[in-house]
């Protein structure tokens, strides 16, 4: 317990020291590291920020220290969040190598994958994307049609990869490709990592609803992959990348427990501001309710999450708990910005231009970009199926 | 605050959930009803639960309680809304217990309490007047007479007000209706002049009564004018434990339904093979685990006596709400036609939840309450 108590004076103090101040504000979605190559900095702040954290291992604190990473215990990785939260340090480094693909390397990579590979996500050096989803195949993924074929030192990759995130501003992608037609479905797909330099391998960015372009159909036309790019073992990828999914929606399912919270403007107070006041009331009793609703469903559901940090800090079996995160978490956020909409009346509804503020305008933008939070990484559907088939045992 | 539970705790809810299961299963209920008792509950059962030590948990070890707690308590109670088992937990091992242990004079504990936790007497909370939960909407008035008070004014939904030897009784000694100041709370002897009590059969079959006051004499428990500091404290305890009965109550629907889901074949298949009913179960699973968060989170932070205690019994209470008409009404109605008969079981949840959604504030009441304690 007290080294507990030192660890957190020993971070609190190097954070203050550290941490510039302007990486102590609210951060602007334009203002995310995300690392990588292609990466621009608005500020530089941003990238001496990342360079300082990475030093100690701390954007990936609980990973151990031979692949750079920070070493932490659980415990020790929770103060440090705390900490950060309480300063309001922003989050250095964020992208699917961290969130994903790192756990899912050290768990099933050859040593040379990791050595290879953690150490660049630490650093940001190195930016990774997702090539899951195809065309044909989102929800029921395993009938993913992206055909590998071993010619001796290389795999020959041919296929189409589709809502891919950030594939244009990516260096790699970890890619699920089918390896044997002749099987199951399940039981023919293989894990791959793919270089996205090779110039067989063209994204293309897509436009969203947001007037964003977050994400790529990504084409892959006769790509040479080395074949020690290989994941665990030959068409037994499936496993892995159920594995990554869990990762996944994790970090989907954090949604609202992010640091940005200190900054985050609640809809109580955006309605005040729009509505008015009565008694110290929001004037409006029917938004009123809503918003109280919405609120008290959010403090449940981190209650939860809190809930079964608890339970396996105790060293209790993990429960089934964890796999209702990504769904009520996503849902609620998505509930959170019709709050915040419904609060400011006309003033949600601009696009651009004037008449309307930089909040009015960037949360009419992620109002949309929420929608996709029950779509990717698995829809709210799948996310139901898969608790009444996982937790509830309920037949197919 | 803590999520999950001491030792102790685990061992309270074990005790507990073996004991009513064995003891007073839902067929105990039915036949209190059936059998028009007119206690509405079980003598033995309550003197078996006060030598468990249930009804000391929120009693001062001097006074022959062991203190143990809300948390504790409301462990019994979910084990009991388990098998919805029809007892004065609530009316007297905790609002007369709370009561009494946090605004008796020293008289007043010594001569109440240890028959209560002895199980041989019994109390009630006379505080609604209205058709909803309203805790300051007090017009019962109370006229001083000499050292002590006459009291006059109509109670509804008093829970065990018929069987209760002693009404704790909320009154006007200023104040306008609705003021939270100026609510003086009162002990007045079952059978004092002027008191008549009608009991009132009730959807879920358990225990409530209309109390009328007449000119009835009265003592004075606590002090005069802020009876309400004593009673929000009071009440939150209340909203949490029985968010916790109602929490078990939810869980066992559920449980009860999930098994039918397995059990019951139609089109050659079981019904839970479709989409649109196991979407429904993983609702109500998801639903049921918040609701239990809420549940700790409001009971550790009463026995804390935490700041955001009151805030947390609103929001347990408000979700045990929703959860509970949730699983109440979706188990009927996957049960199809059989849920609708009385001879099968889980109707009975589905009017319990009634009931206990309308006790100590509805999800409106708390969300209106919380957003108040929240600032806007
Ligand atoms: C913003 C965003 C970013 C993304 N990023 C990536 C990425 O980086 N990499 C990547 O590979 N993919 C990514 N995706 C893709 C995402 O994983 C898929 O969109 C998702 O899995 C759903 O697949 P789909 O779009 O084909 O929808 P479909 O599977 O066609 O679903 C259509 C509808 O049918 C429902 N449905 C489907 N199957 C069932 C079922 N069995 N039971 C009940 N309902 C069902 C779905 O819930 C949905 O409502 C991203 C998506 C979004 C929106």
């Amino acid at each position: 317990m007290t080294d507990l108590t030192a660890f957190r004076a020993q971070t609190h103090a190097w954070l203050e020291a550290n941490c510039p101040p302007v990486m102590r504000t609210w951060m602007p979605e334009d203002e995310q590291v995300a690392g990588g190559k292609r990466a621009e900095y608005v500020r530089p702040e941003q990238k001496i920020w990342l360079d300082r954290m990475a030093a100690k291992g701390w954007t990936a604190p609980t990973w151990p220290k031979k692949y750079g990473g920070g070493g932490l215990s659980g415990d020790e990785a929770l103060i440090l969040e705390e900490e950060m939260q309480d300063l309001g340090c922003r989050i250095p480094l964020r992208g699917m190598g961290l969130s994903m693909l790192g756990p899912t390397l050290l768990e099933y990579g050859t040593e040379e994958q990791r050595q290879t590979h953690i150490p660049k996500i630490v650093t940001g050096e190195i930016r990774w994307c997702q090539g899951y989803s195809e065309p044909g195949s989102g929800s029921d993924l395993a009938s993913l049609s992206t055909r590998a074929v071993l010619q001796g030192e290389h795999y020959l990759v041919n296929g189409h990869k589709i809502w891919t995130s950030n594939a244009h501003l990516s260096d790699w992608i970890f890619c699920l490709v089918r390896t044997d037609p002749t099987v199951k479905k399940h039981d023919g797909i293989s894990f791959l990592l793919i270089d996205m330099d090779d110039p067989g391998v063209r994204p293309r960015p897509i436009k969203l609803i947001s007037g964003k372009s977050v994400f790529c159909e990504t084409f892959f036309e006769n790509v040479q992959v080395p074949a020690s790019h290989l994941v665990g073992q030959l068409n037994k990828g499936w496993t892995i990348a159920k594995r990554l999914l869990e990762h996944e929606r994790k970090g989907i399912g954090g949604i609202g427990a992010r640091q940005a919270a200190k900054f985050e403007i609640p809809p109580e107070t955006v309605a005040k501001m729009h509505v008015g006041e009565v008694d110290g009331k929001i004037a409006e009793p029917i938004l009123r309710d809503h918003i109280a609703a919405y609120s008290m469903d959010a403090q449940a559901f981190q209650l939860t999450r809190r809930r079964a940090a608890e339970e396996a800090e105790s060293g209790a079996p993990p429960g089934p708990l964890s796999a209702m995160f990504k769904y009520y978490a996503t849902e609620l956020n998505k509930r959170r910005y019709e709050m915040l909409l419904e609060g400011e009346g006309f003033q949600g509804l601009g696009w651009e231009g004037e008449g309307f503020s930089d909040d009015e305008l960037r949360f009419t933008r992620e109002w949309l970009r929420s929608k996709a939070n029950s779509i990717e990484g698995g829809t709210s559907e799948i996310q139901l199926n898969i608790i009444a088939k996982r937790v509830l045992g309920l037949p197919d | 605050m803590a999520l999950i539970l001491s030792e102790d705790a685990i061992m309270v809810r074990d005790t507990a959930l073996d004991f009513f299961r064995e003891r007073s299963p839902i067929t105990a209920l039915r036949k209190l009803r059936d059998d028009n008792d007119p206690d509405g509950f079980s003598r033995s059962l309550w003197r078996q639960m006060a030598e468990l030590g249930w009804t000391g948990f929120l009693v001062a070890e001097d006074q022959g309680g062991s203190g143990f707690g809300v948390t504790g308590l409301g462990q019994v109670m979910e084990a009991a809304g388990r098998t919805l088992a029809a007892t004065p937990l609530l009316s007297t091992g905790l609002l007369g217990a709370s009561l009494l242990d946090l605004a008796g004079s020293a008289e007043q504990k010594d001569e109440h309490l240890p028959p209560l936790v002895a199980g041989e007497r019994l109390f009630a909370l006379a505080l609604e007047e209205t058709s909803r939960h309203a805790p300051y909407r007090i017009a019962t008035t109370a006229v001083a007479d000499g050292t002590s008070y006459r009291l006059s004014g109509n109670k509804r939904f008093v829970l065990d007000g018929h069987v209760a030897d002693v009404l704790i009784v909320a009154a006007r000694t200023s104040g306008a209706v609705g003021d939270r100041d100026g609510i003086t709370l009162f002990l007045v002897p079952a059978d004092a002049p002027g008191v008549s009590r009608t009991r009132t059969i009730m959807v879920d079959s358990r225990n409530a009564a209309i109390i009328r006051l007449d000119n009835t004499p009265a003592t004075v428990l606590g002090r005069i004018g802020g009876g309400a500091d004593v009673l929000d404290v009071v009440l939150d305890r209340a909203r949490a434990c029985l968010a916790a009965e109602m929490l078990g109550s939810s869980a066992e629907a559920f449980d009860r339904t999930l098994q039918y889901l397995k059990d019951r074949k139609q089109f050659g298949v079981q019904i839970g093979s479709f989409q649109a009913l196991k979407h429904r179960a993983a609702q109500m699973f998801c639903e049921i685990e918040v609701t239990r968060s809420s549940v700790l989170a409001a009971l550790s932070a009463l026995d804390e006596q935490a700041n955001d205690a009151a805030a947390l019994a609103s929001l347990a209470k408000a979700k045990a709400n929703d959860t509970i008409f949730l699983c109440g009404n979706e188990g009927v109605q996957i049960h199809g036609g059989i849920g609708m008969t009385d001879e099968h079981e889980i109707g009975f949840f589905m009017k319990r939840a009634r009931v206990a959604q309308a006790t100590f504030g509805d999800a409106a009441f708390h969300r209106d309450r919380y957003a108040g304690l929240m600032g806007y």
